[in-house]
């Protein structure tokens, strides 16, 4: 296993255009990547290049302190797992694990001994005699990730995988692909566009827009303290709310009423005219179902209820708002850039099951304004981050990793100490 | 439900009224056409026929057929052996996967067949040649397969060697040209596939004992290197010895199964430079001039084979009748005096083992074969006799090509029912 360095990558193709563009990243040892970001950002080129299929037209590929840019694939010695999903129908499922190694000419014994610690991992052990005709959706799935696992690559490498299944096998290979590396705890590098998934996988995320690196988090930091508009619209679902806001003094003028802003907030603010607000749709609630003791901490607004979407354990209430023109263009550019069909200048405000608030009617709302961003609606840039808690975050993501992936290979190995 | 499918593509009209809202897996096996000898395919695969032609039918998730269809579109255009594309199924209802529909490759043999059949290839090395030849032809017109493997390529017999089809462009991804890394990693995969195909066929005692699935695999990543070598290689050379290298390099380059597209010779004082651009498409001279002369579309060695015929029986015509005779009045003679009356003497029962132009190469090698053995010319009618019971009837049952199977089941639904098959 290795670590993955990249050091101001860059792919231009032949017209010039550059699809990665200065990427430097590195991905520890052990550590779950993910690069997501909506298509024509440059993750799948940037996989690539990891993996040896893309030329690097410059900067430094370095994968366990070796620069491998100029190594063939095959050198680099890394699995794009689920490359093959064929089952081979007379060869058992050992074979069909093994079969790699067969073809490495790897000794008896050593086969048998990486497709046992595969199928350990795996729960595969009782199939490893059968023929593969009778496994399940996700067994099959198994195995070709114990192909993966007998090569003892460097790292494993993920183009989309889930993109094609069904939604049934998407949440359960989901599962099946975060237990599988917190147990090797191997190098993982997994490209999707889908934001679910990144943030339900990855320890960090690296998000990219028109192959630049826009911010490199755990998804709570991401989430919380997102460096741009680009970032906090694409980390979330229902999307963050973007409200054109004013500043006055320590508050903002939104189509919502006043936000009040605390001191340090403020001071980033000062000085601005037209501003962003970001809101997330759970920093909304229905005021009647709000503690006295709560309320003091946000604002409470009454605004005309356009959709209710009663979800049984969620509700959301979609809200429209007037926008001015220049801030209207901004966010359909957003929009269009997120390949988001979401109408920017309606808010999605979540509120509880419970609420009796109806579509058509005006309600009255309370807005939480702890947490709230503003943004440079012209750089996108988020003005008011805290950069000290956003790392907070990241670190304790780290520690809780640590601990999983302790726990999940000490109890491989009281699997193996009871098998022995 | 939506259907796109290109012109022309009037076939598709009689398929309309099949089932396409249910599974596939679940249409009524009256519909359906039961082709042996299929590959491995982690889709449910199905066929079908339709007024005297047979269709494959896959399930896949849209996106994916949207693609392969594209694709496979392009190849066709092209020229790149691949199978035919006909259309697509899309919006099906409950949300269940699209379905691509393809012409299927009549007189096509799986690797299953060509490994472990009666007539099994006794070079296994010539599978992975053919094999190799079309990875590279899909290479140099910039195709990365990602799925290169002996499950999703067909083979078809063209005078006695193999020429290979690509089958399943599901992975297939297309670009201006290749890096070296893609090609490279395209040949591991394919090795890789090969080897454990070929392992599988072991397993189920399919494979001669005398082939070694690690030893035929790791003859592709080599064969592949000096195939693509020798097609795009610079040669420099002396310039008094140019006009002969040239020659040999673009005989070289046919030999291989490869057409030149443009030559670039660049001369200085030190010699002569030469760099050849391959044309990706089949080669294709010999089959546009036999069509040309006959009307029959077959394979380009197989047109060699037959406008040598024609050649010969032009030079014999012309001999008998002590005047010229024009190359297309020759072309219309062979075909009715002599082509048609071999291939029409196939019995019902052996039609559709062989494609007819393949049987009729098998009777001239056939005819030399006997008459080496008697010292005499046998002539054509002892030799077609000859083949007929000796070579095509023990050539087995299950090559018979779909359509020819699907035309014999309609004759026996008509005559059981008295149904025509359009009902």
């Amino acid at each position: 296993m290795a670590s993955i360095e990249m050091r101001n990558i860059v792919k231009q193709y032949g017209d010039g255009f550059p699809a990665v563009n200065d990427v430097s990243l590195d991905i520890a040892d052990g550590e779950f990547m993910i690069l997501v970001g909506p298509s024509g950002c440059g993750k799948s080129t940037l996989l690539r290049m990891i993996v040896g299929l893309e030329d690097i037209s410059s900067g430094d590929m370095v994968i366990g302190g070796k620069r491998v840019n100029d190594l063939a694939p095959r050198e680099r010695n890394l699995s794009m797992v689920f490359q093959n999903y064929a089952l081979y129908p007379h060869l058992t499922v050992f074979e069909n694990i093994a079969f790699p190694l067969r073809l490495s000419k790897t000794d008896d014994a050593e086969v048998r001994r990486r497709v046992t610690e595969a199928a350990d991992v795996l729960e595969l052990h009782e199939h490893l005699e059968r023929k593969p005709a009778n496994l399940s959706g996700g067994q099959r799935q198994r195995v070709a990730m114990g192909r993966a696992i007998v090569r003892h690559a460097e790292a494993f490498l993920f183009d989309e995988p889930l993109s094609n299944l069904d939604a049934k096998l998407r949440g359960q290979m989901r599962t099946e692909i975060s237990r599988l590396q917190r147990r090797l705890g191997i190098t993982t590098v997994y490209v999707t566009h889908d934001q679910t998934e990144a943030m339900t996988l990855g320890d960090r995320v690296c998000v990219l827009r028109k192959g630049k690196i826009q911010q490199v988090a755990s998804p709570r930091e991401l989430y919380e303290q997102p460096v741009n508009l680009f970032v906090a619209g694409f980390i979330g679902s229902p999307p963050m709310n973007f409200l054109p806001a004013r500043p006055e003094g320590n508050r903002l003028t939104t189509p919502f009423g006043p936000v009040e802003l605390d001191q340090k907030r403020a001071a980033a603010v000062a000085g601005r005219d037209l501003l962003l607000v970001g809101i997330r749709p759970e920093y909304f609630e229905d005021a009647s179902l709000v503690d006295e003791a709560k309320r003091p901490l946000g604002t409470l607004f009454r605004a005309r209820v356009d959709v209710t979407e009663w979800l049984g354990d969620q509700q959301y209430a979609y809200i429209p708002y007037e926008a001015p023109a220049e801030i209207t263009s901004q966010l359909r550019d957003l929009s269009r850039e997120l390949d988001s069909e979401e109408l920017r200048t309606q808010a999605i405000v979540s509120i509880d099951s419970t609420s009796r608030i109806r579509e058509g009617r005006e309600a009255e709302f309370w807005l939480d304004t702890r947490k709230v961003h503003v943004f440079d609606p012209t750089t996108g840039e988020n003005l008011t981050r805290d950069a000290e808690a956003g790392a907070r975050l990241t670190q304790m993501a780290e520690e809780d990793r640590a601990e999983q992936v302790q726990e999940a290979q000490a109890g491989m190995q009281g699997r193996h100490a009871g098998a022995a | 439900m939506r259907y796109l499918f290109r012109p022309p593509a009037a076939e598709a009209a009689g398929l309309l009224s099949l089932p396409w809202h249910q599974p596939l897996a679940e249409w009524d096996d009256a519909l359906v056409l039961e082709v042996p000898q299929r590959g491995i395919s982690r889709h449910v695969v199905r066929f079908t026929a339709c007024d005297g032609r047979v269709f494959a039918l896959k399930e896949i998730a849209e996106p994916l057929a949207r693609h392969e269809y594209a694709l496979l579109g392009e190849f066709e255009a092209e020229g790149l052996p691949s199978v035919s594309v006909l259309g697509i199924c899309v919006d099906r209802p409950d949300d269940q996967e699209a379905i691509l529909v393809t012409r299927y490759l009549e007189y096509s043999m799986s690797y299953r067949y060509l490994f472990s059949g009666p007539r099994a290839e006794h070079e296994p090395e010539r599978l992975i040649d053919t094999l190799v030849q079309l990875l590279v032809r899909l290479h140099l017109a910039g195709v990365y397969w990602g799925d290169c493997s002996l499950s999703n390529t067909l083979f078809r017999l063209d005078a006695g060697s193999y020429t290979a089809y690509m089958v399943d462009a599901e992975t297939a991804e297309r670009y201006p040209t290749l890096s070296a890394g893609k090609r490279a990693y395209d040949v591991d995969l394919a090795r890789e596939r090969v080897g454990a195909e070929l392992m599988d066929l072991q397993a189920g005692e399919l494979l001669p004992e005398d082939i070694d699935p690690i030893q035929i695999a790791d003859c592709l990543p080599v064969r592949y290197e000096a195939l693509w070598d020798e097609i795009n290689r610079e040669e420099v050379f002396r310039a008094d010895e140019q006009a002969l290298r040239v020659a040999e390099r673009l005989q070289r380059i046919n030999d291989l199964g490869f057409d030149v597209g443009e030559i670039e010779l660049v001369t200085s004082p030190e010699g002569a430079r030469l760099r050849v651009d391959t044309r990706v498409g089949e080669p294709g001279q010999n089959r546009r001039e036999f069509a040309r002369l006959t009307g029959l579309e077959v394979q380009e060695k197989q047109a060699r084979r037959l406008l040598n015929d024609v050649h010969s029986y032009r030079a014999y015509l012309e001999t008998r009748g002590g005047g010229s005779v024009p190359e297309l009045e020759a072309g219309r003679r062979w075909l009715t005096e002599v082509y048609l009356p071999v291939v029409s003497a196939v019995p019902e029962e052996l039609a559709g083992r062989l494609a007819p132009a393949e049987i009729y190469h098998e009777v001239l090698e056939h005819r030399w074969f006997l008459s080496e053995r008697s010292g005499f010319d046998v002539g054509t009618w002892a030799a077609v006799r000859s083949y007929l019971q000796q070579v095509l009837a023990a050539t087995p049952s299950e090559l018979t090509t779909p359509s020819v199977i699907a035309d014999r089941n309609g004759s026996v639904d008509r005559l059981v029912t008295g149904r025509s098959r359009s009902d």
